[in-house]
C-alpha cells in the first residue's frame, strides 16, 4: 500500500545518511546559503550567531548525535517512480470552470504542490473562491517557531477578506442569521490538498472573533464594503490583532487557551493574490514571493515581481524601521541581517515577542503555561526598546491583467532561496511547452496501427523526460535536484529527498508553490467587452 | 446473443452500426420492451438487463415460473454487455466455472433455433430501482422511479451498479465488487478481411485477446496498471463510450504489433473503453444474500460474463426455485464475503491486482498483496516481528510458517513455483517440532458461536440441525457436520457442550458469514434461544506435540493427562495469571495437544507464558502450513475444500457421526438412510504417491485427475507432502464410471481397494496407493474410545 512507503524512504535515509555528509556538494550548497533557520534561539548566546557556523546550531547538534549512532553506510537508491511519489504526495491542482456567472472567467487552473522539510512542514497554502462576492484567492502562508500560526493564518486569513469585501446588506444577512441561529450561508469554497489539516475544534471561538469584526463593518455604514486593497489591508492586520488579542483574553478551555498561546508565539509571512475578473490584488507580509510570468508580443517571456521581500536586504523595509524606532536603536534594530539579531522576515503574523511589551509577554506566560509542553520560545532579545518591532501589515500591489500574463507564481521562500525569478518563469514556460506539445498530436489521429504505436511510444519517451504533470512539482524538483550550474542531477535529488526528518533542514526549507494560469482569451473578452 | 436469450428484439434497430455486432439477428418479439406503467405486483423482479438479468429471467421461465419483471434503467443490454468483446472460453480455473462455460456455450447454440417462445417475462426499460423493500427480514417489493412492484423475490444483476444498489437498501446487501476501464481496439477489414471460422487468441505474456470482427480484428487486454472507476459511485446511466486513452493502451497495442507485425497496417476504427466489474478473489459473486430473504445477486463476472451467462443464470435459477442450485457454488456464493470486504479503499485497491491476474499464471498458494492486515489477532505483531509470513482467510490474517532469522526466502515473484517451494524446510523443521517437542499455531481466524438457552431449546434445535449426537455429558466435544436435505455439508464443525444450556461452536474461518445465515434461518424466532458470533471474543492457540501437557499443567499447576483430561474434552481453567481460559484437548491435526480459546485482553499474557514455559520443551511458532501437512497425512478432510454441499458424511467414511440409529430426527436423515441403503456413488479416499521426487517433479495441489485401472475416476480435492511418511499424500473422491455409459454406479470399499491408481499431475502419472483409512501408525498418542474415525475437520 502506498502508505507504507514514505515509511520505508524515511527508514531508508537513516541509514544513509553517512553518506549524504560525505556528499561535499550538498554540504558546499548548504554552506553557500544564507543562515537557514528563520528563529534563532538565544539560549547559546550572541557569541555563536557571529561564527560562521553553516547551519543552524541545533540543527547540527542533532545531525552529530543521530550519526553517531548509527554504524552502517548503507546505500539505499530511490527509484525514480519512488522519486516521483515522494515529489507528487502534495500535489493539488484544480481546472476552474470556464464561466463564472455568465462571466467568462479569467483564472484557468491553478497547480500546487508542498515538500516539508520541517517536521512537521510548517508552510501552509491555500485556495478559495468567494461565495458571496466574486473573485479567487491563493495563499502560501510560512510558518517559523512552529506551524501553529501558519495554519491559523491559514484557515482564517481568508474569511476576513472575504468579510471585509461583503455589501452591508450580506453582512446585515449574515449577522440576521447568526442572530436567528439560522445555518449561515456559505462564505468561501476551498480548494484543499487531502493532506490540508484543520483546527477543528477551535472554529466556534474563530467564528465569534470574525463575526465581532463583520459587526464592526456594519457599524461603518458603507453601501458597498471596503475596496480590495483596503479590504487586504485591514483583513491583515486585525488577523493579527485577533491572534494576539486572543491570547491574552481568559479562556475557559484549556486546549484553546495552549493552541491560542501557541499561534501567538509562533509565527507566520503570507503572500496571497485575490483575482476578480483582470483585476489582480497581491498582499504581501514577510518574504514569500509572488511574481508575473509575461509573453511579450514578440513571444518573449519576461517576469513581473508582485511583491517585494519583506527583510534585511530591502532599503524600504529597512528605512521604515529606523523611521519607526528612535535613532538610538539603527544599529541594534537589524543584526546580522535579521530583526533584533533573530528574525528573517519584517513582516509577519504572531511573533509577540517581538511585538508585546516586556511587561505583556511575562504577565500572558505566568499565567501557568506549560511553555516547554507548548514548545514555546521565551525570551527577550538584547536591545528590546520599543516594541513592537514587527508588523503584520502586508504590502498591496494592484496589477490589472493584460492578455500577456499567462501565469502567476505564488512561493514560500524555500522556492526563492534556490531559484531566481527569471529561472522559476523559464521552467513554468517549458512546461508549459512540453504540456502543449503532448496535446495536438492525438487529435488528428494516425489512421493505422504501426503510426499510432509509434506516435504513442514517442510521447512515452517524452512523457519520461517531462515527468511532472504540475508545474509546482517541476518548480520543487528543480528547486532542490539542480547543482550550483542549474543542471538537474538525479543523484542529488535523490540524496535530497531521502534526508532524515530531523536533517532534512539543514539542506533545504519547506517549500510550497502554487502556480496560477490566467485564459487569455477571456482576459482579452474583457478589454473587448469594453 | 442476449436478445435471443430472451428473444427480444429491439423495435427499431438502428442500422448496422458497430455496437450492433454483437447481436446478429433479431427473433419474432415475444417478450416485448415496455415504457410505461409498472404493474403492481410480480413474483420475481429482476434489476439489469444485461446478459446475466436476461439469462436468470430465461431460466426461471423455462422452469416455469410466470409473472417475471425484468427491469432496466437505460436499454436493454446497454451495458457491459453491449460492449463486451463476444469472447466465449470454456478454458477456466475452477471446476464450477468450467461448467457454467460449457452450458453457456451449448446453450448459445440452441438459442438460435429458440426464439419466439412465450415467456412470461415482461421488461421494462428505462426504469430505474431505487431500492428493494424489506420486511422481517424478507423483500416485500422494489421501489423504482416509476412506482412500486410488490415481489417475493428480487434478483440484483445490476452489474458494475450492484454495489451501490445493495447499499441503498435499508438493511444493506453487500456485495463486494468494483469497476476498472476496459480497453479494446477496433479495426477496418484487412486487404483479404479475415473469415468467421478465424480463430480467436489469446496471447497471456503480451496479455492481449484478438478475434474477428467483421473482417478486421478486435483486440484488447488486460494490463499492469489498470484503472479503476466510479470508487466514489458516480455513474452514468449506460456505459456510454468513456473517453479513450489511448497512452493507456500502448503497451497492448504494442504487444499486439510485436506478436503480428503484419497488422501494422491496418486502419484504425476506433478505441472502446468499456468498464469492466471485479471482485475481490476474482470470482463471480451469486447466490441469496444472507441478510435478506429472497434477496439474490449475480454479479461480478472479472470480464467472463459471456462465458458465465448462461450456466451462471441456470444455478441461480435453480437455487430459486428448488432452494438449491444443482451444483456446489460455494467458490461462488455471496455468503463467502463478509461487509468487511465491501469498504470502497479496500474494492479499489483489490481491483487493481486482480485484473492483471487475469492473464497472469496462477501459482498454488497465491496470496494476495493488497486489502491486507484488515483483522488480526492481538499477537500479530509479535508473530511478525519472529519472521511470520501471513496469509489471508476471510481478511484475517494467518501465519503461513516462520522464517528464521538466519534464512532467506525469494523475492515474492520467483517465489511462484509448481515445484517444490522455498518453504519447504521451514516447513519440515516445523512439523518435526510438532512431532517431537511442541508448537504454538494462532488459530484466531475460526468462526465462533455461541448458542445459549434458558431451558433445552439450544439442545432441541442443534439436534436438529446438525448431524451427531449432542446430547453428551458438559465438557465434551462433537465433531459434527451441518447437513443439507440432500445430506450434503452446508458446515462441519466441532461443538463443546459448555453447560446443560450452551454450547460453544467452532466453525472454518469463511462460515462466519453462511453458517449464521443458515443458522438464523433455521432457528425458530425464540427470545429464549440466543445466538452470538464471538469470533472476536477469542484469541485461539493450538499447541501441537507431546510436550503440550507439560507446558500447560506448569502454567495451571493443574494436572493435564489423559486421565485426568481425555481427549475431545473441553475445561475452563486458568493459564498464567488468566483465569477462564477454555482449554480444549484437541487439535485439528490428530497430533496430541490443547487447543486454548483465551478472552483476547488475555491473549499476549497467555501467549507470553506459553512461550517463556516451553522454552525448555523446545517450543516453537508455527503456521498454518505445517499444520496442513499434519492434518491432510492422517486423512483429516475439511470443509470448503474436500467437502462441500454435495458431498455427505457417508461418502467420506464418517458414518460413526452420524446419529441415524438414534431415531432422532435432524436435517438431512432422510437423504443420508436412502444412501446408507443403496450405496454412495463417489468415496472420499487419501493417496500415497509411489514414485514421485520431491525434489524434481511437479507437485500435486489439487484438482489432478485421478486414474482408477486406467479409468478417469476423479479429482484430487487437496494435498499435501507428508515429512512422516516422506511422501506427497493427496485426498480425492473416487467415482465408478460405468465404461460403456459413463454413468455413475456405486462404490464400494471393495471397488476402491481392487483398484490401481494413478495421480496425474500436468500430464505425468504417478502410482498411488490408495486408502480408506488413515495411516495408524501416524497417530502417537492414545485415543479415545469414540474417536477411531477418521476426521476431524477444520485444519485447513
Amino acid at each position: 500500500m502506498s502508505s507504507t512507503l514514505p515509511f520505508w524512504i524515511l527508514n531508508s535515509a537513516r541509514n544513509s545518511i553517512a553518506t549524504l555528509q560525505g556528499g561535499r556538494r550538498l554540504y558546499s550548497r548548504c554552506a553557500s546559503n544564507r543562515n537557514k533557520s528563520r528563529w534563532r534561539l538565544f539560549s547559546q548566546g550572541p557569541g555563536t550567531l557571529k561564527s560562521s557556523a553553516p547551519c543552524s546550531g541545533f540543527a547540527l547538534q542533532k545531525a552529530y548525535r543521530h550519526t553517531s549512532t548509527e554504524e552502517d553506510d548503507f546505500h539505499l537508491q530511490l527509484s525514480p517512480e519512488q522519486v516521483n511519489e515522494v515529489l507528487r504526495a502534495g500535489e493539488s491542482a484544480h481546472k476552474f470552470l470556464d464561466l463564472v456567472s455568465g462571466a467568462p472567467n479569467s483564472v484557468l487552473r491553478f497547480e500546487s504542490n508542498q515538500l516539508a522539510a520541517n517536521s512537521p512542514v510548517e508552510d501552509r497554502r491555500g485556495v478559495a473562491s468567494c461565495l458571496q462576492t466574486s473573485g479567487l484567492m491563493f495563499g502560501i502562508f510560512d510558518g517559523h517557531g512552529g506551524h501553529a500560526c501558519a495554519q491559523a493564518v491559514s484557515e482564517r486569513l481568508f474569511y476576513y477578506v472575504a468579510v471585509s469585501l461583503m455589501s452591508q446588506q450580506t453582512l446585515e444577512r449574515m449577522e440576521g442569521a447568526m442572530e436567528s441561529m439560522k445555518p449561515l450561508m456559505p462564505i468561501l469554497q476551498w480548494l484543499k490538498h487531502p493532506g490540508d489539516s484543520i483546527y477543528k475544534d477551535v472554529t466556534s471561538v474563530h467564528l465569534d472573533h470574525l463575526r465581532v469584526y463583520w459587526q464592526e463593518l456594519l457599524d461603518l455604514h458603507m453601501e458597498m464594503g471596503l475596496n480590495i486593497k483596503e479590504a487586504l489591508m485591514y483583513s491583515f492586520q486585525r488577523l493579527d490583532s485577533d491572534i494576539s488579542l486572543e491570547v491574552q483574553a481568559p479562556l475557559e478551555d484549556e486546549m484553546t487557551r495552549n493552541l491560542s498561546l501557541q499561534v501567538a508565539f509562533s509565527g507566520a509571512t503570507a503572500c496571497m493574490a485575490h483575482v476578480d475578473g483582470v483585476h489582480l490584488h497581491v498582499a504581501n507580509a514577510g518574504d514569500c514571493r509572488a511574481i508575473l510570468g509575461v509573453q511579450e508580443d514578440n513571444g518573449m517571456w519576461s517576469c513581473l515581481p508582485l511583491t517585494r521581500d519583506h527583510n534585511a536586504w530591502n532599503q524600504a523595509e529597512l528605512s521604515r524601521l529606523k523611521r519607526e524606532h528612535p535613532e538610538s536603536e539603527d544599529r541594534t534594530v537589524i543584526v546580522d541581517n535579521r530583526l533584533l539579531g533573530v528574525l528573517m522576515p519584517c513582516r509577519a503574523f504572531g511573533d509577540v515577542q517581538l511585538k508585546w511589551s516586556k511587561e505583556l509577554q511575562r504577565s500572558v506566560l505566568e499565567r501557568g503555561f506549560d511553555t516547554e509542553a507548548l514548545n514555546i520560545y521565551q525570551f527577550t532579545p538584547p536591545h528590546y526598546h520599543t516594541p513592537p518591532y514587527l508588523t503584520a501589515e502586508p504590502e498591496v500591489t494592484y496589477h490589472r491583467l493584460r492578455p500577456q500574463d499567462k501565469f502567476l507564481v505564488l512561493a514560500s521562500d524555500g522556492l526563492w532561496d534556490v531559484l531566481d525569478n527569471e529561472d522559476v518563469v523559464r521552467l513554468v514556460v517549458e512546461h508549459l511547452a512540453e504540456a502543449s506539445r503532448h496535446k495536438p498530436d492525438l487529435a488528428q489521429r494516425p489512421a493505422n496501427l504501426g503510426l499510432m504505436q509509434s506516435l504513442l511510444q514517442q510521447r512515452r519517451a517524452q512523457g519520461l523526460r517531462a515527468a511532472d504533470q504540475n508545474a509546482a512539482t517541476r518548480l520543487i524538483r528543480h528547486a532542490i535536484g539542480s547543482n550550483e550550474y542549474g543542471e538537474m542531477e538525479p543523484e542529488r535529488l535523490t540524496a535530497m529527498l531521502t534526508l532524515p526528518e530531523d536533517l532534512a533542514r539543514m539542506y533545504r526549507d519547506d517549500i510550497t508553490v502554487t502556480v496560477v494560469y490566467f485564459n487569455s482569451d477571456s482576459i482579452d473578452a474583457y478589454y473587448k467587452g469594453g | 446473443m442476449f436478445s435471443r436469450l430472451l428473444s427480444v428484439a429491439r423495435r427499431q434497430r438502428t442500422g448496422r452500426g458497430w455496437q450492433n455486432w454483437s447481436s446478429g439477428r433479431s427473433g419474432a418479439p415475444a417478450a416485448e420492451a415496455h415504457s410505461v406503467a409498472l404493474p403492481a405486483q410480480a413474483h420475481v423482479v429482476i434489476c439489469g438487463g444485461g446478459i446475466m438479468g436476461t439469462s436468470v429471467a430465461y431460466h426461471l421461465s423455462k422452469m416455469g415460473w410466470k409473472d417475471i419483471v425484468l427491469l432496466e434503467q437505460g436499454r436493454l443490454a446497454a451495458g457491459s454487455t453491449r460492449f463486451c468483446a463476444g469472447i466465449l472460453s470454456t478454458a477456466r480455473h475452477l471446476t464450477i466455472e468450467q461448467k457454467m462455460a460449457d452450458y453457456s456455450n451449448k446453450l448459445y447454440q440452441q438459442l438460435e433455433q429458440e426464439t419466439g417462445i412465450q415467456t412470461g417475462v415482461q421488461i421494462y426499460d428505462r426504469t430505474s430501482v431505487l431500492h428493494v423493500m424489506v420486511k422481517k427480514g424478507q423483500v416485500t417489493g422494489v421501489e423504482t422511479d416509476k412506482g412500486q412492484i410488490e415481489c417475493q423475490y428480487f434478483v440484483n444483476c445490476a452489474g458494475q451498479w450492484a454495489y451501490e444498489l445493495g447499499l441503498s437498501n435499508e438493511e444493506p446487501v453487500s456485495i463486494p465488487l468494483h469497476a476498472c476501464e476496459h480497453f479494446y481496439l477496433l479495426t477496418r477489414p484487412l486487404e483479404t478481411p479475415l473469415q468467421s471460422n478465424t480463430p480467436t487468441v489469446v496471447d497471456a505474456d503480451g496479455r492481449i485477446y484478438i478475434r474477428n470482427w467483421q473482417g478486421g480484428i478486435l483486440s484488447g487486454g488486460f494490463e499492469k496498471n489498470p484503472k479503476p472507476i466510479f470508487t466514489e459511485g458516480k455513474n452514468q446511466l449506460e456505459i456510454q463510450n468513456l473517453q479513450e486513452d489511448w497512452d493507456h493502451f500502448e503497451p497492448l497495442l504494442s504487444s499486439l504489433l510485436r506478436r503480428m507485425p503484419e497488422l501494422e497496417t491496418l486502419e484504425i476504427m476506433k478505441l472502446v473503453n468499456c468498464p469492466e466489474t471485479f471482485t475481490p478473489d476474482m470470482r463471480c459473486i451469486m447466490g441469496e444474500s444472507p441478510a435478506v430473504q429472497g434477496y439474490y445477486v449475480l454479479v461480478g463476472m472479472n470480464s467472463a460474463g459471456l462465458s458465465f451467462a448462461g450456466g451462471a443464470g441456470r444455478y441461480l435459477a435453480e437455487w430459486m426455485v428448488h432452494g438449491y442450485p444443482s451444483e456446489s457454488i460455494w467458490e461462488l456464493d455471496l455468503k463467502r464475503f463478509g461487509a468487511l470486504q465491501s469498504s470502497r479503499t479496500f474494492l479499489r485497491h483489490r481491483v487493481m491486482e486482480v485484473m492483471p491476474l487475469l492473464y497472469d499464471l496462477k501459482v498454488p498458494r497465491w496470496d494476495f498483496q493488497t486489502g491486507r492486515q484488515l483483522r488480526t489477532s492481538p499477537l500479530y505483531d509479535r508473530l511478525d516481528a519472529q519472521g511470520a509470513r501471513w496469509m489471508e482467510k476471510h481478511g484475517f490474517e494467518r501465519p503461513k510458517y516462520f522464517v528464521p532469522p538466519d534464512k532467506d526466502l525469494l523475492a515474492l515473484e520467483q517465489s511462484k513455483t509448481f515445484y517444490k517451494p522455498d518453504w519447504f524446510d521451514i516447513v519440515e523443521s516445523e512439523v518435526k517440532c510438532c512431532k517431537e517437542a511442541v508448537c504454538v499455531i494462532d488459530m484466531s481466524s475460526f468462526t465462533k458461536f455461541e448458542i445459549t438457552s434458558t431451558g433445552d431449546q439450544a439442545l432441541e434445535i442443534l439436534q436438529y440441525l446438525f448431524s451427531n449426537d449432542l446430547d453428551v455429558p458438559v465438557g465434551h466435544i462433537v465433531h459434527t457436520g451441518m447437513l443439507n436435505e440432500g445430506g450434503g455439508y452446508e458446515n462441519d464443525c466441532s461443538i463443546a457442550r459448555l453447560s446443560k444450556r450452551s454450547f460453544f461452536m467452532i466453525s472454518p474461518t469463511d462460515q462466519q458469514v453462511h453458517c449464521w445465515a443458515w443458522l438464523k434461518k433455521h432457528m425458530p424466532e425464540d427470545s429464549n434461544l440466543l445466538l452470538e458470533d464471538v469470533t472476536w471474543k477469542y484469541t485461539a492457540l493450538n499447541l501441537i506435540g507431546p510436550r503440550a501437557v507439560d507446558v500447560l499443567s506448569e502454567l495451571s499447576y493443574a494436572p493435564m493427562t489423559p486421565d485426568h483430561f481425555p481427549s475431545l474434552f473441553c475445561k475452563e481453567m486458568s493459564v498464567g495469571y488468566a483465569n477462564g481460559i477454555r482449554v480444549m484437548s484437541m487439535t485439528h491435526t490428530g497430533e496430541p495437544g490443547f487447543m486454548l480459546y483465551i478472552p483476547i485482553e488475555y491473549a499476549l499474557h497467555v501467549y507470553n507464558e506459553v512461550m517463556s514455559v516451553g522454552q525448555k520443551y523446545g517450543i516453537r511458532n508455527a503456521g498454518y502450513y505445517a499444520l496442513r501437512s499434519l492434518r491432510i497425512e492422517k486423512f483429516f478432510a475439511f470443509w470448503g475444500q474436500d467437502l462441500n454441499t454435495l458431498t455427505t458424511p457417508l461418502e467420506c467414511g464418517r458414518e460413526s457421526r452420524v446419529k441415524l440409529d438414534k431415531g432422532m430426527d435432524f436435517i438431512g436423515r432422510d437423504a443420508l438412510l436412502q444412501q446408507k441403503q443403496n450405496g454412495v456413488y463417489k468415496r472420499l479416499t487419501m493417496f500415497i504417491l509411489d514414485d514421485h521426487d520431491t525434489d524434481l517433479d511437479l507437485w500435486p495441489w489439487w484438482g489432478e485427475p485421478i486414474y482408477r485401472n486406467g479409468q478417469y475416476a476423479g479429482k484430487t480435492t487437496s494435498s499435501a507432502y507428508s515429512y512422516t511418511l516422506e511422501r506427497h499424500v493427496c485426498l480425492g473422491f473416487v467415482h465408478n464410471f460405468s465404461e460403456d455409459t459413463g454413468e455413475e454406479q456405486v462404490v464400494t470399499a471393495d471397488f476402491i481397494n481392487r483398484g490401481e491408481y494413478e495421480i496425474d499431475i500436468a500430464g505425468h502419472r504417478f502410482q498411488a496407493k490408495a486408502k480408506l483409512y488413515p495411516v495408524t501408525s501416524l497417530f502417537t498418542h492414545k485415543r479415545r474410545k469414540d474417536d477411531v474415525e477418521l476426521s476431524d475437520l477444520h485444519g485447513k
